[in-house]
């Protein structure tokens, strides 16, 4: 690695420069909002075209702004590393189209090219706003870096065209950014700054991990960080990246049932009339479990009451959605750290992390995880177990319940605004947007675009048993967004006015396959047939680098009475007393798997990718490589 | 005639469910609208012709959706026709008959042991069919698709006395073809799910969407020759009727599985075959049938499963869709979807300004182009997509495809 890295950026941004610096300088002149950017970021140039997401095709604004082929080549040649990563470009080009939108004009001028890297300053509220996400996302939240960038590019902006200028500056920074490197050694860092769009970025993990490199630094989220541990984890991972996920709990396996029985605190019974082909799937008779549970809450001394509340909520449905469920769970965890107490002659690390390991039990027993619920747990138990031994009881619940808030904050909050952001630029006016279900960030995307007076329709697409698109309905309605409303089965009914297809996931797998609710599938694919590009809408933290490729295999099994009753319709009855009859079995299936083909684009917070740079992201920002 | 206004009324308020009901009805109606028109001495045929056609144009529009009343109304204007024509080329050629009479083995199959009906159909298949090497040399010169009119000009060349017996017997023989189509109707189901046992093996899968009396039947004459095999049943929101059919599955031993219409996709990587009935099969191939066939269509043609259509013979209709998934299509009441009340606010014409903010879609059917369906199986047999045209061209004469036309013009 300490090879490598003096190479990259000698050669990197040689490569950079021939590549777009040049044209830049000729096109700064040329188009009015994209040098005012470039010329803030000195980088940007090469990402301006390539708006918003790096991986996406450059939108047809920027070609009308004949800055066309010399501009647009670099980009493409540009290293694709970066685009896939995607972080720095997805930044500022973000902005540039953001402004665009706005209808500010952006001319080559000092103050505005200040305000676009000099993130708090002077902006409307409105954009200042929008500014916020990508560059807490990016950036550090130390507030200190914030100016000290602020201040850097400031300097920088006093020559936005002047291109030998800026190339100087750059070279310097390069200087100072490569002894920082030299003593970090982050062998991935050439890849994560992708070169030059970092160079108005790179001061600031540059020299925030030199600084507190060993304190827990994960504050920056997203593309950034790894840079600072990455390094030292390369070799940990070593091992561990070969191993294959963990093979799930199969029911059909009898011993490992018997044994599960054993451990288990909630007794539940076995339901009947059992799908033969989902065997290996645990179902129980619904409802079985709430008196037995109530019976047992003075007895559950293992059990934290917050998360016994998570599971009673999870069991009875009120509490559903990726992202619901898993905040819920982790401020659940928070509470149980937050009251406990290293018993005596017990190390911390160890029982605190065999404590939420029982906690986590008690939840699947209630619901199984979903993904993102297991990835979170993974996150804190990694947290935990690399607590330094020497911290008081204190010092290590308050790291680790920042830890928690970081996650929820950063992971979800954030990236779930992010996602927004890129969402809603491929918002146009007069679209026809589909949904299926009630996808949360696919919601917030519908919001804030219909509150910068995009012009567009909605379609919400519902399916039994749980039509939660009514939910959404409702809420949307309710904002003044103009909706239609209908069944799945009508999905190819409503399909040929539809423009764009938004769903939401529940989980990425490596493969690029899409697990998501129910349905989510049928939509994709008779989009897919329709010609409308389906864009799924998901935080990278429910990335997993298990593969599937049907849904039967991994599943979850809801309640089959909800099968038999149609809500609504008394007259309904022809499936009473299924149960007796061991001729009919009722499936309800909850999720469902995608295949990657159908899918579009994914949109996660590091940009637009394609669905087969899932196990890329897995593996460049995987929950494990953050914090590690 | 009040029968036709109670039937039109019926229609109209869509009592009258299912192809088969209607069609069965048509028939009958139509029947009884045959026996009661008055013959003309001159020109019987027309005059069947026009009462026919002036009471299926009220029909078909009280329900244009429904479209087995036009096919039936077609098939009784094309039975009108041959009669006709068998009739006159009885009268006037017997030698015809004797030559015809080698087809008649080929008639008798469908039930019809009536001298007049193997005849008609002989006839049909002269006159209708379309000229081939074999029909050149089987029948010589044939008279080139004969129009009403030149029957009506052979029939004035007769003897008055000549002419009631003709009238007489036309009227009797058309009342007899067309119970003959009635019976044909009902049987329909016997003579699919006779084939059921050539398509369904032991241990098959088999996928189902809404319920269809054809597929029952299909699936209970595979159960009867004990085939043991497992249906997957997609409930077919937002009717549900797929709980009815399971059913009736289950009552019979069949092992069935009910599963959400969202659960399609995930479950047709296990599916054999998917049986599915249709509302009406159109000229080109393609499929009216329950929404959420398309979707079912294009998950089984991603898994590479046989998408199988079964219909009675009647649902056929030799019209090629245009935009069929609006202009076929019939939306229902968005109390389906949604409970009365829960969203009417929202639903409110009146409240902004006539466009309210929010639709709801509940359509009926669905349009499954012709390329996802891999087979076809009706009473006749089973049959591909592309050769559907040429079965409908057995059905049904060229000349009457278009039934409103005088209304048009008359307008």
């Amino acid at each position: 690695m300490d090879l490598r890295r003096p190479n990259r950026p000698v050669i990197g941004p040689k490569v950079r420069q021939v590549g777009f610096v040049t044209p830049d300088s000729a096109a700064a002149t040329s188009s009015s909002s994209i040098p005012a950017v470039s010329a803030a970021a000195a980088t940007s140039a090469g990402s301006p075209p390539s708006s918003l997401s790096p991986v996406m095709i450059p939108p047809p604004r920027h070609p009308s702004t004949e800055m066309s082929n010399p501009h647009f080549h670099p980009v493409g040649s540009y290293n694709p590393s970066e685009q896939i990563l995607g972080s720095p470009p997805a930044l500022s080009p973000s902005r540039s189209s953001r402004f665009d939108a706005d209808g500010s004009d952006f001319g080559g001028d000092d103050d505005e090219s200040v305000a676009l890297s000099g993130v708090g300053g002077g902006m409307t509220p409105k954009s200042s706003l929008l500014m916020r996400q990508p560059v807490t996302k990016t950036a550090p939240l130390v507030s200190e870096t914030h100016k000290r960038d602020s201040n850097v590019s400031k300097g920088k902006g006093d020559g936005p065209s002047a291109a030998p200028k800026e190339k100087l500056t750059k070279a310097e920074r390069r200087a100072t950014q490569e002894a920082q490197r030299a003593a970090k050694a982050a062998a991935k860092e050439a890849a994560a700054a992708g070169g030059a769009p970092s160079v108005s970025k790179q001061p600031k993990p540059a020299t925030k991990p030199a600084t507190q490199q060993k304190k827990d630094v994960p504050s920056g989220s997203g593309p950034l960080q790894p840079l600072a541990p990455s390094g030292s984890i390369e070799k940990k991972q070593g091992k561990k990246e070969v191993a294959a996920p963990h093979p799930r709990m199969q029911f059909d396996d009898m011993t490992k049932v018997g044994k599960l029985k054993k451990r288990a605190v909630v007794n539940q019974s076995e339901a009947r009339n059992r799908v033969e082909l989902f065997r290996h799937l645990p179902q129980y008779e619904h409802g079985t479990q709430l008196p037995d549970l109530e019976l047992k809450f003075f007895q559950l001394d293992l059990i934290h009451p917050s998360v016994y509340q998570v599971g009673l909520q999870f069991l009875s449905d009120k509490i559903s959605g990726g992202n619901a469920r898993c905040i819920a769970m982790l401020l659940a965890f928070k509470e149980v750290i937050q009251d406990y107490t290293t018993p005596p002659e017990k190390t911390l690390t160890r029982d605190l992390g065999a404590k939420v390991g029982s906690c986590v039990s008690f939840l699947i027993e209630c619901r199984p995880l979903s993904v993102s619920m297991g990835n979170a747990i993974r996150f804190l138990k990694n947290r935990i177990s690399s607590l330094p031994h020497n911290l008081s009881d204190k010092e290590a619940k308050s790291r680790l319940q920042s830890d928690i808030d970081r996650f929820i904050n950063e992971k979800i909050i954030i990236a779930s605004k992010a996602i927004v952001e890129h969402g809603v630029s491929k918002i146009r006016d007069g679209d026809v947007l589909l949904t299926y279900g009630s996808p949360s960030v696919v919601e917030s995307i519908f919001a804030y675009a219909h509150g910068i007076k995009k012009n567009f329709r909605v379609v919400v697409v519902d399916s039994r048993p749980k039509h939660e698109g009514q939910g959404l309905l409702r809420r949307l309605v309710e904002r003044g967004i103009h909706c239609t409303y209908t069944h799945l089965n009508a999905v190819s009914y409503v399909m040929h006015e539809v423009t764009r297809v938004f769903l939401g996931a529940s989980s990425v797998l490596s493969n690029g396959t899409v697990y998501s609710r129910v349905g989510t599938a049928c939509v994709a694919m008779v989009a897919h047939a329709f010609r409308v590009p389906v864009l799924v809408c998901c935080e990278a933290y429910k990335f997993h680098e298990r593969v599937q490729l049907d849904s039967i295999c991994s599943n979850e099994l809801g309640d089959p009475d909800a099968i038999s009753k149609v809500s609504g319709r008394k007259n309904l009855n022809y499936l009473d007393g299924w149960a007796q009859n061991e001729n009919i079995q009722l499936l309800n299936l909850k999720y469902d798997a995608t295949p990657s083909d159908y899918v579009s684009v994914l949109v996660t917070e590091q940009g637009m990718l394609p669905p087969t740079s899932v196990p890329v992201i897995i593996r460049e920002y995987g929950i494990e490589r953050l914090w590690t | 005639m009040p029968d036709v206004s109670d039937f039109i009324l019926k229609l109209q308020r869509r009592r009258i469910e299912g192809s088969h009901a209607t069609a069965r009805q048509t028939a009958e109606l139509l029947r009884s609208v045959v026996s009661q028109t008055r013959m003309p001495y001159t020109n019987q045929a027309a005059a069947l012709l026009d009462a026919v056609r002036a009471v299926g144009e009220q029909l078909i529009a009280a329900n244009p959706v429904e479209l087995a009343v036009g096919n039936i109304v077609r098939r009784v204007l094309h039975i009108i026709r041959e009669e006709d024509l068998s009739s006159s080329a009885v009268s006037f050629e017997g030698l015809m008959i004797s030559e015809k009479s080698d087809d008649e083995d080929d008639a008798d199959h469908k039930g019809g042991p009536v001298l007049s009906a193997a005849a008609v159909a002989a006839a049909a298949r002269s006159t209708l069919r379309p000229r081939s090497l074999q029909t050149l040399l089987e029948d010589g010169p044939l008279p080139a698709a004969p129009s009403k009119s030149s029957s009506a000009g052979d029939s004035e060349g007769k003897s008055k006395s000549d002419k009631s017996a003709v009238g007489k017997r036309l009227k009797h023989s058309v009342i007899e073809a067309i119970n003959l189509l009635i019976e044909e109707i009902d049987d329909c189901y016997e003579d699919i799910s006779e084939q059921a046992v050539e398509h369904i093996h032991q241990n098959e899968v088999i996928l189902t969407l809404g319920r269809s009396k054809t597929v029952k039947e299909f699936l209970y004459a595979a159960k009867q020759k004990n085939r043991s095999f497992r249906v997957f049943v997609a409930e077919g929101a937002p009717r549900y009727q797929g709980h009815v059919l399971a059913k009736e599955l289950i009552q019979k031993g069949l092992e069935t599985t009910v599963i959400t219409d969202s659960a399609i996709f995930a479950m047709i990587s296990r599916v054999n075959m998917v049986i599915v009935g249709a509302h009406a099969i159109m000229a080109n191939g393609g499929v009216i049938a329950p929404v959420g066939m398309n979707m079912l269509a294009l998950a089984a043609q991603r898994h590479a499963v046989p998408f199988v259509v079964v219909a009675g013979s009647h649902k056929l209709c030799p019209l090629y869709p245009h935009n069929p998934e609006v202009l076929l299509n019939e939306l229902k009441s968005p109390s389906d979807l949604i409970d009365f009340g829960e969203f009417s606010d929202c639903m409110d014409f009146g409240a902004h300004g006539g466009a309210p903010l929010m639709h709801v879609v509940n359509p009926t059917f669905d349009y499954v182009p012709p390329n996802l369906v891999s087979l076809f199986i009706t009473d006749t047999g089973g049959h591909n997509a592309a050769h559907m045209y040429k079965l409908i061209a057995d059905y049904y004469s060229a000349d009457y495809l278009v039934i409103k036309r005088k209304s048009t013009s008359s307008n």
